[in-house]
């Protein structure tokens, strides 16, 4: 089985600080893995390598077989990538159903049209009507993604994500500022794209974590100290004391 | 036909009937008055598109304002004299040769700029504009051949076939039919697939390279559109005023642009040409009564930048009752 | 070579003037987020004050205090009335404004002191020239702006990096938010360093008036070089500032001084003298451009 994304001794610097150190994992198809640590692990400045807006100092990041180390963000994106970011990243002016749109768009491709209609490009409406329907959203879809709730934002941006239509998903802490039964919303929504793509899920809510992830990578101060199942990393001691060991006290 | 169309049509219809209203209330200085702001309407437009919708703040747009009016000027220049650009490209005095020629200069121009320049963002950007505009003002200057400071007279107005282009309100007309279609063509650019990423950019770069955009390319293009619009509308004052001179690329130049998108309403389509109408309208309106026709100028702007968010087209809009 | 030199101490002298614009210009922008098109209006608005004075009361000393007191409250008054509202605001809304605001500054000389340019002679003390180099005498005038300009620099060294105000500026330059959380009074050192930034600017048009024909406009031609130096240097970098600003004044000087003869001898004169003096005043602009392509945010970029 080829490895969806495959991170191989990654390293970057900034100044003296060092904060991915010699990194190396894996993520396969159909597989939620998931990232934690305490904060100032790095877990951003690694997420935002694989993507594409940092460049590394040494190592490989393969996406779908593809080297893509040194790839600009959209050529990763046309392999397959997509994510959410840690503040929600919308376009605040538009309405959810315009902000699918585009998500729906710039899949489809034809955006240097300049003499067509957006509006009335019916592959792009039909989709994204599909998509909505059913979702907690679809009341809310014609209305500004700045007035939405911080939990109906953080759902728009998983579908924007999804519409993408990814091999593999970054989720950067997306059950971040969410209420328990929007939390358990997210969780559902993870569960229920799981079988589209792989994802890579950075997050701080253990319990999100453990209901969803298949392995779980510990980042600590830039280095990966131990990486399994939920159970073994529920057993593990050196993360009990970097890590959970935190969480108790 | 929907509201907004019905609008525009009466609109058009109250621009064309200008000429006779000017001749009937002997006033003539009106056709003049109107087509000016028409054509400085389709610079301001053209810098909205990549301003109000694409979120660029370009302060050097007078440039290709300008290089589109040289275009002409140049093109007349050897027309006149019998000779060649460069030695091998003969002058025309031929509109439908003159318009595209300007519009494709600006675009080159507008890709050369917009390549460099769009590598940076922010202030540096604003700035980075600002300097190429600079050096296209200073080389128009120092070709001696072409004028220098004092730039070229076009003594005629290019020629259109089958048209009278000597006649006041037939060139009027022309001006009034490239305004109108400039501004259908900007409806439709905003609308269509590319306005919308565009539009996406502007408001979230970041989160449209991660769908797969890759913005430089889009903001490029836009860039290029944009440039050639103020060509064509710098080649069309060239045509006006029989004139063409580096003042027209000067930096206050751009800032007028600037000020015009902003007092009309920024990324709205028919802002800018409100907001051109104003200040020109304004501006001529002021110079007759005092020379320092500046002061209330800048004043009333210093006052709409401060305190509106949206320009004439809000205030428009809230007085119509939120139509549209 | 006598030549070569003369025209170097003109371009520091130039260079001089271009920093203390830059420094007030690339402080505010540093710390207070926002672009300001009015600070040659300042510049001119110093000028203008001493001149006059100058003219009336035979005094260039009185002209100097009158320059420093007209432009430091000017400074004030815009930062009150104006600027504090544009903090908040994007880019696009500062540009506008502060251009209405150069309309208005223009306009309003013109209404009070015309359009004649005003002359004013340099100090007595000045007047005179030195003997620099065997065969070379330079105007002491001159060595004095150049002078002013380098005690400024060492003065603002100081104060940046000794004082606490100096820190303050400092922190305020790279992280606005850590000095709102300390509690400072932030409109207060907002005030200050605008006024302090006005002052500079006003310090220049003094320094500059009598060599320069003191008229409306004279701020809007060294505002744009003033840019210039601001983002070379690295926005909100008063080093950047300095170093920026002397490099950029003698090459513009050099360009000016020598590029029109150096075209002579390949072309004819009259051409030669247009393309001259267009391409050197396209110099700086150019530079600028290749610096931001190789460094996009300056050579001394206060974050990076």
């Amino acid at each position: 089985m080829t490895h969806v994304l495959e991170i191989s001794g990654l390293v970057k610097k900034f100044g003296g600080l060092t904060a991915t150190d010699h990194v190396s994992l894996t993520v396969d198809t159909g597989e939620i893995h998931a990232l934690i640590g305490p904060n100032g692990a790095g877990k951003s400045t690694l997420i935002n390598q694989i993507c594409g807006e940092i460049i590394p100092n040494a190592g490989h990041i393969h996406l779908a077989g593809r080297e893509v180390t040194r790839l600009p963000p959209a050529d990763r994106v046309a392999l397959g990538l997509g994510r959410t970011f840690q503040i929600t990243s919308l376009l605040d002016d538009m309405t959810v159903r315009q902000n699918l749109g585009l998500a729906v768009q710039a899949r489809e491709g034809g955006n240097f049209h300049i003499f067509d209609r957006a509006a009335k490009r019916a592959e792009i409406w039909d989709e994204v009507g599909e998509t909505l329907n059913d979702t907690a959203l679809s009341p809310r879809a014609d209305i500004a993604a700045a007035d939405l709730s911080h939990g109906e934002k953080k759902q728009l941006e998983l579908l924007m994500a999804l519409s993408q239509r990814p091999r593999l998903l970054l989720l950067d802490e997306p059950m971040a500022g969410l209420g328990h039964l929007e939390s358990q919303q997210m969780i559902d929504s993870l569960r229920a794209a799981r079988s589209d793509c792989a994802m890579l899920l950075v997050e701080h809510d253990m319990e999100a974590v453990f209901a969803l992830a298949d392995r779980i990578s510990v980042l600590v101060y830039g280095r990966v100290i131990a990486a399994g199942t939920a159970d073994e990393i529920r057993a593990n001691p050196a993360v009990r004391e970097a890590y959970l060991g935190e969480e108790d006290a | 036909m929907k509201r907004e169309n019905i609008i525009l049509l009466v609109v058009f219809v109250l621009l064309a009937l200008v000429p006779f209203a000017a001749e009937f209330t002997g006033q003539s200085s009106w056709t003049k008055l109107v087509g000016q702001a028409l054509i400085y309407g389709m610079a301001a437009a053209s810098l909205n598109f990549i301003l109000g919708y694409g979120g660029m703040i370009s302060f050097g747009h007078a440039a290709f304002f300008g290089v589109g009016g040289y275009v002409v000027g140049i093109m007349y220049h050897h027309f006149d004299a019998g000779t060649a650009f460069l030695g091998f490209i003969p002058g025309t005095d031929q509109m439908l040769i003159t318009l595209p020629a300007a519009v494709l200069v600006a675009g080159l121009a507008a890709a050369v700029v917009g390549a460099l320049s769009l590598r940076t963002g922010g202030v540096q950007f604003i700035m980075i504009t600002l300097a190429f505009a600079q050096m296209f003002f200073f080389l128009f200057i120092s070709l001696k051949t072409y004028g220098g400071e004092d730039g070229i007279m076009v003594r005629r107005t290019n020629a259109l076939p089958g048209l009278d282009m000597k006649d006041k309100a037939t060139l009027y007309w022309v001006v009034l039919g490239f305004a109108a279609a400039y501004y259908l063509f900007l409806r439709r650019l905003v609308q269509s697939s590319f306005g919308q990423i565009i539009a996406g950019i502007r408001q979230n770069e970041r989160r449209m390279a991660a769908m797969g955009i890759s913005t430089y390319r889009y903001k490029l293009y836009a860039f290029i559109l944009s440039g050639m619009g103020a060509g064509l509308s710098g080649a069309l004052m060239v045509n006006f005023l029989r004139f063409a001179s580096p003042d027209m690329m000067h930096w206050s130049k751009s800032g007028e642009l600037m000020v015009m998108v902003i007092l009309g309403g920024v990324g709205t389509l028919a802002g800018p040409f409100i907001g051109a109408g104003a200040l020109f309208t304004l501006e001529s309106m002021l110079a007759r009564y005092t020379e320092h026709w500046m002061l209330p100028v800048g004043i009333l702007l210093l006052i709409v930048v401060m305190t509106s968010k949206g320009g004439l087209m809000a205030l428009i809009r809230k007085l119509t009752g939120g139509a549209k | 070579m006598i030549l070569l030199f003369e025209q170097l101490l003109n371009g520091l002298q130039y260079g001089v003037t271009l920093f203390l614009l830059a420094a007030g210009l690339t402080l505010i922008f540093g710390i207070m987020g926002v672009i300001n098109l009015a600070h040659g209006a300042l510049y001119m608005v110093g000028a203008f004050a001493a001149s006059w004075v100058a003219i009336q009361t035979g005094s260039f000393w009185g002209g100097l205090l009158a320059g420093l007191v007209a432009s430091a409250i000017a400074g004030i008054v815009v930062e009150l009335g104006v600027m504090r509202r544009l903090y908040a605001r994007d880019h696009l809304d500062q540009v506008l404004a502060t251009f209405a605001l150069i309309l208005i500054f223009n306009q309003s000389t013109v209404l009070i002191f015309g359009r004649q340019p005003l002359f004013t002679s340099v100090p007595e003390i000045f007047s005179g020239s030195v003997q620099i180099l065997p065969g070379l005498p330079y105007p002491t005038y001159r060595l004095f702006v150049i002078a002013v300009g380098l005690a400024v620099a060492v003065g603002l060294y100081f104060l940046i990096n000794k004082t606490r105000v100096g820190m303050l500026v400092r922190a305020g330059a790279t992280n606005r938010q850590m000095v709102r959380a300390l509690g400072v009074n932030i409109q207060g050192l907002y005030t200050a360093v605008f006024a302090l930034g006005a002052l500079l600017a006003g310090l220049a048009g003094v320094m500059a008036s009598p060599i320069v024909s003191v008229q409306v406009g004279m701020g809007d031609e060294i505002i744009l070089a003033t840019f210039v130096v601001v983002v070379i240097g690295g926005v909100g970098s008063v080093k950047g500032a300095f170093v920026a600003g002397i490099v950029l004044g003698m090459f513009d000087t050099m360009l000016r001084a020598f590029l029109p003869a150096t075209l002579q001898q390949v072309m004819p004169g009259p051409e030669a003298q247009a393309l001259g003096v267009g391409l050197s005043s396209m110099g700086i602009y150019l530079m600028m451009a290749l610096v931001l392509l190789v460094r996009p945010r300056g050579l001394f970029a206060a974050r990076g």
